[in-house]
């Protein structure tokens, strides 16, 4: 998959980003998450935090991916170098072939609103604006008709099955419809790869439910995810569960060992 | 949907923090208006009344006989009785190019009559055009001469003469009322008895003729010495001297008075600046979240800048209509009690200059609070990730 990075409106001509390495679709698609060596150590007052240690992943495109382990493993770490947010102190990360940590300036802000959907824990959906709006957000920097935008945001709204509180804000919705807004607002850019840092921790198990089966049906429309939890009862609904450990890749369930704590 | 969208929405649903930004600003902006108003108000009342300090050129027939001293005022050369100039000359003083710019003219004739066996001056004027000149001129329950048959004394005189309202005196076979005693002027007028011009002609026997002229030039219009020159263009026999160190003081006053608000002004705006940008950067660290989210669904450092600058411009122009409207209130409330008599000069600009003048101030106080926003590490502004 090629995706276009636009420019939003900083320049008109909307540029392609070059795979790194352009072997074939098959292999970029094989290879669509290629982590390798991933480093990440947090410099503070104190001594270095090693958050991760030399991580190496590769996942295909349409996976669907559980990142589990304790607290400090490193997966929120992980998931945010995934998303272009932080950069890592050694290793790379290519999403479909593109070398994140090597775009250019504010290219980076361009491949996270084009290639990525973020989910959040807490939600973080925008106070002051309607769930109809919260969901155009990521719109609101593209060139394209307003009533483009509004029709698109309403269209991934209503397959969330929230059309009919588009006009509320955050604050007059339930935890569980706040987290289909959150959802919606990481759809409406149709991107490649969604994020999900534990989409299901502040919901109760039924709301959870709920949510992990909009997450499945997204998967079986061929979108890639990966979701970070600590919730072993979502883990059925992945494709594929990797278990992180000090920083570095421990198991992958379900061939970890019995007493591995996740 | 775009940046200003959002903004807008954020100003209208999140009002607290919005009426803040504003209060802040309004109150800058009306205190800057205030003050402009009121100088501007007071400096268009502070020129009337400088305009009613009396003649600020005073033409005189041209001559080397000896001086003549009157009024304070050393003008020219002139001999009571053997030059003079004439009624016509008074009419051309008012066909010159800048004659808009005279408030008044006031032709007096001067000279010697005898009274109760004593010699006094006796002073021809024009009493509308001599009253509008000297305003501080009071006849107390009396009132100007009204025809060539009344007369008014200045204390001085009066008290010489033993002359009180409603007495009469023959001047040059002729009786005039005495109908008002001038209240003390601590200059020579007090020494005069003062009657209208035509009625000094006759009694000093000489018709059409004028001693001297005292001109008050507009405060607000064409420069005296110009004035002056087109005068003594206009009347090449006479001799024309234009007061300049009175105007000049006259000047110095008013522009110290605008010097003084100016300095207020930039302190306000100052202090302004600070309260916006303190405001703003308290918004921005408020919203650290909301910024990473806005960095995480990609946004560039740019829109960020942008959206916090958008939202301070539309706050900072409403804070600049409102500012206005404020200090044009207080400026109707508080004139009467600084400067009494004075009417408010309203000045559409000054509202233009308000608003252009906010956004101004709101844009550029926040600048900085809008690059830093922008630079916020998403990771660290987001915290759970």
């Amino acid at each position: 998959m090629a995706v276009v990075i636009s420019e939003t409106d900083q320049e008109t001509r909307p540029r392609e980003v070059a795979p790194a390495a352009p072997s074939g679709q098959d292999e970029r698609a094989a290879r669509f998450i290629d982590v390798r060596g991933l480093q990440k150590t947090f410099e503070g007052d104190g001594a270095p935090v090693h958050a991760l240690r030399g991580l190496d992943l590769v996942a295909p495109e349409g996976s669907f991916l559980g990142v589990m382990g304790q607290s400090g493993s490193g997966k929120s770490t992980f998931l945010a170098m995934l998303g272009g947010l932080s950069h890592p102190t050694g290793g790379s990360i290519a999403v479909d072939g593109i070398d994140l940590y090597a775009l250019p300036g504010e290219r980076l802000a361009d491949f996270r609103r084009e290639y990525l959907g973020f989910v959040f824990q807490s939600f973080n959906l925008v106070p002051y604006l309607t769930a109809l709006e919260n969901v155009t957000l990521p719109l609101a920097v593209k060139k394209m008709p307003s009533a483009d935008k509004r029709s698109r945001a309403l269209e991934v709204l209503e397959r969330v099955g929230l059309a009919d509180r588009a006009g509320h804000l955050p604050g007059k919705l339930s935890g569980g419809e706040q987290e289909r807004v959150a959802i919606a607002r990481a759809l409406v850019n149709e991107p490649p790869l969604i994020l999900a840092d534990e989409p299901t921790g502040a919901l109760d198990s039924e709301t959870t439910v709920e949510i992990m089966d909009l997450f499945a049906a997204l998967h079986r429309e061929g979108n890639t995810i990966v979701m970070v939890t600590h919730n072993p009862e979502i883990q059925p609904f992945f494709d594929r569960t990797i278990v992180l450990r000090d920083g570095r890749l421990d198991c992958e369930l379900p061939a970890c060992p019995v007493d591995t704590p996740v | 949907m775009t940046l200003l969208t959002v903004a807008l929405n954020n100003l209208r649903r999140r009002k607290g923090r919005a009426a803040f930004l504003v209060a802040g600003l309004l109150i800058g902006v009306g205190t800057v208006v205030a003050l402009l108003s009121v100088t501007q108000s007071m400096t268009a009342e502070t020129k009337t009344n400088l305009e009613s300090f009396g003649a600020n050129i005073v033409v005189t027939p041209r001559t080397k006989d000896v001086t003549l001293s009157y009024g304070g005022i050393t003008a020219g050369g002139v001999s009571v009785g053997r030059q003079s100039l004439s009624q016509a000359d008074v009419a051309s003083i008012g066909s010159i190019p800048s004659r808009a710019d005279i408030s008044a003219v006031a032709p007096q004739l001067v000279g010697a009559v005898q009274v109760k066996g004593r010699r006094v001056l006796l002073l021809g004027v024009r009493p509308e055009q001599q009253f509008k000149l000297k305003r501080w001129w009071s006849v107390g329950s009396g009132h100007a001469p009204a025809n060539d048959h009344e007369l008014i004394a200045g204390s001085a005189a009066a008290r010489t003469l033993g002359l009180a309202m409603g007495d009469y005196v023959r001047l040059g076979g002729r009786r005039f009322t005495v109908t008002g005693v001038l209240g003390e002027t601590g200059s020579q007028d007090d020494s005069l008895l003062i009657v209208d011009l035509g009625a000094a002609q006759q009694v000093l026997r000489r018709p059409g003729q004028v001693t001297l002229v005292e001109i008050a030039a507009l405060y607000a219009g064409a420069p005296v010495d110009r004035i002056a020159a087109e005068i003594g263009a206009a009347l090449p026999q006479a001799e024309v001297t234009a007061m300049q160190e009175a105007v000049k003081s006259r000047q110095h006053a008013v522009d110290q008075f605008r010097r003084f608000s100016y300095a207020i002004v930039g302190v306000v705006i100052a202090i302004e600046a600070l309260v916006v940008f303190l405001t703003v950067m308290g918004s921005v660290s408020e919203r650290t979240r909301e910024i990473g989210v806005f960095r995480a669904i990609g946004f560039r450092r740019v829109h960020i800048t942008r959206l916090i600058l958008i939202e301070a411009v539309l706050a900072s122009a409403v804070a600049g209509v409102l500012g206005y409207a404020a200090g044009m209130a207080v400026t109707y409330a508080a004139l009467p009690l600084i400067a009494q008599g004075a009417e408010v000069a309203w000045a559409p600009l000054l509202g233009l200059v308000a608003v252009i003048l906010a956004v101004a101030i709101g844009g550029l106080a926040s600048l900085y609070p809008a690059l830093r926003a922008g630079k916020m590490d998403p990771t660290e502004a987001l915290r759970a990730l």
